[in-house]
């Protein structure tokens, strides 16, 4: 570590300055920043001393997605091998294997393509490069469905990150989460692509390995089904512990709840967002079924789909979320009850996580200005009464 | 006839084009904009339309501006212009039924697009009928210019075709190659009517604060 520190120091020079790099000096500020601490203090102001800074905490989220990525590969493997027939004949290491070689393209162009525009856009605004896209590079490839083609992947990050994050300013100025503008871009507009029946499970053999599928072959997500009025084939287990077809990340429960707890114990999430999202859709999926508009009970609608993923990844996301304690209720409820009520009034998106997310994003200023003017005029009138 | 074409009304006509367009700079007639530039062809006949109907009403109000009661004179404009939308949505009826089925409601209500209405409240009150005549004539080119641009992405990306002509060959399809469904939609008019604003503001903008 040391070498590396000394190296980063003998070439710092260069990039200061009228230094001859000094036009990549973002680049290089970037890099030494995220190693090691950086060396400038701020001069003005009040500040709190925290051992953590944004860069950490972002290492954090990554390392909470690690169990759901993880597994997300094993599950394109195993649906796969399932689909051809081959299960019991498969080692586990062949199907980690071939879904790990179909994620990882994915994963590296993700991040090629969403830090190569932050670092020309920081180079061309003369700013520090920011850390944000090192949890929207892993998040991207976690919520698109394994078919979906690279190239679409990178026009979605291209947008995404310069419409919905660059033009408000960058990392934590933008007010819709970049991950879901991104996914939201590629559902809108290559539907054939992102929804159906025909993208949920890799159909080809990568480098000799997994099974070459027929082109027609079909096989839909449990939310699509029940949204075509079919019974859904799988069990209660398999649906919790993820051997279900799906986008990468969002299948495995269990996988996900691993992820929660490491962002809870590091107190990175706020449990309030997160709670109050299950308290919603589960409220809300109970009033359903209770009614006979929803044909699963709630417990289902819960564990099917992208709702714990989105619960626990996107809809705690501190930038785009509400801040004030009573907001994060409010925000959270209406994201889980917004999601299921999409889901089973509007049968043309089976999956309602992603917009009802989007749409509370846009109220969580409204929602933070609510809870504050109350505040306000509480004490306002506790002040008035006293007199 | 040098006076006809003297600098100011050489300026008056060219420069809604570029430093004081209607779209770009006074962001007027964005909802139309939006509405009616999912394909090109629909765009150059809305274009063109608006561009006529402002040049005309500029000329009648110009005319008769010192005959019109203050007071009424947004019911006289209205007039005018209501007249004019109506004479150029019968023709377009009469000869290219298909684009006015496309516009539907858009021609009818350029009545209330408010560059007709910026442009006869704030040049053909006070200015002579030629200078009227060409500053409604750029204006109105100024605003179909931006709808032809917005129109031709919108038609390339959305579905491979520019005026119905396809562009994009079987065979990038046949490679993997989709429309993209979001162009089609206003939400993206919207977006691209913003990345023309923001390239405009970078390019020409600069320029002239210099």
């Amino acid at each position: 570590m040391s070498a590396l520190k000394k190296i980063l120091d003998n070439i710092r020079p260069n990039f200061d300055e009228g230094g001859k790099l000094h036009a990549f000096k973002s680049v290089y500020d970037g890099f030494d920043a995220f190693l090691f601490v950086p060396n400038t203090t701020s001069k003005s102001g009040t500040n709190i001393h925290d051992a953590i800074d944004s860069k950490r905490i972002m290492s954090m989220v990554v390392i909470a997605l690690l169990p759901a990525l993880l597994f997300g590969m094993y599950n394109i493997g195993y649906q796969n091998f399932l689909a051809a027939g081959t299960l019991a004949r498969a080692s586990f290491w062949s199907i980690f294997l071939y879904g790990f070689i179909a994620v990882l393209p994915k994963l590296v162009v993700s991040y090629v393509v969403g830090l190569g525009i932050e670092f020309a856009w920081a180079q061309w605004k003369d700013e520090e490069i920011q850390e944000g896209y090192l949890v929207t590079g892993i998040l991207i490839p976690m919520i698109l469905p394994v078919n979906c083609p690279i190239w679409i992947m990178v026009i979605a990050i291209a947008f995404a990150v310069i419409f919905a994050k660059e033009i408000f300013g960058g990392t934590g100025m933008n007010i819709f989460n970049v991950a879901l503008i991104a996914r939201a871009f590629l559902f809108f507009s290559y539907p054939t692509k992102m929804s159906g029946d025909s993208v949920w499970v890799a159909k080809d053999t990568i480098f000799g390995l997994g099974n070459q599928l027929p082109d027609a072959f079909t096989c839909a997500t449990p939310l699509g089904q029940i949204s075509q009025n079919i019974n859904v084939p799988y069990s209660m287990c398999d649906m919790f512990t993820g051997f279900i077809p799906g986008s990468v990340g969002e299948t495995s429960v269990i996988a996900i709840a691993i992820g929660a707890i490491i962002l809870l114990w590091t107190r990175i999430a706020s449990w309030k967002t997160m709670l109050s999202v299950f308290v919603g859709g589960g409220v809300m999926a109970f009033l359903f079924s209770a009614t006979g508009s929803s044909h699963i009970p709630w417990y289902e609608h819960i564990i099917l789909g992208g709702f714990c993923f989105g619960a626990v990844f996107m809809a705690t996301d501190p930038v785009t979320g509400a801040r004030t304690e009573i907001g994060k209720y409010i925000y959270g409820f209406l994201i889980g009850a917004m999601a299921i009520i999409i889901r089973v009034l509007n049968a043309g998106y089976p999956e309602g996580m992603m917009l009802a997310i989007l749409l509370m994003n846009m109220f969580a200023p409204l929602i933070d200005y609510c809870v504050v003017q109350s505040n306000i005029s509480k004490r306002m009138k506790r002040l008035t009464t006293k007199k | 006839m040098s006076k006809l074409f003297s600098k100011e009304n050489k300026e008056v006509l060219v420069n809604p084009f570029n430093l004081d367009n209607p779209v770009l700079v006074q962001v007027l007639g964005i909802c139309s904009s939006l509405a009616v530039t999912s394909q090109l062809k629909p765009a150059i006949v809305m274009g063109l339309a608006v561009a006529v109907i402002t040049a005309f009403s500029n000329v009648i109000i110009s005319l008769i501006r010192k005959t019109i009661p203050n007071r009424i004179r947004i019911i006289v404009q209205l007039v005018v212009v209501a007249a004019l939308v109506t004479i150029v949505s019968q023709i377009l009826k009469a000869f290219a039924y298909d684009v006015s089925v496309q516009l539907s409601v858009y021609v009818g209500l350029i009545i209330t697009n408010c560059i007709l209405m910026g442009r006869l409240e704030a040049f053909a009150m006070m200015n002579k009928p030629w200078p009227s005549f060409l500053d409604g004539l750029g204006n109105g080119l100024g605003y179909a210019l931006i709808l032809v641009v917005v129109g031709a992405v919108r038609e390339l990306l959305g579905r491979g075709t520019l005026l119905g002509l396809t562009i994009i060959p079987q065979s990038a399809y046949d490679a993997g190659y989709i429309n993209n469904g979001m162009m089609t939609m206003p939400a993206m008019a919207l977006i691209l009517v913003g990345c023309v604003i923001w390239i405009h503001r970078a390019y020409f903008y600069k320029e002239k604060e210099n």
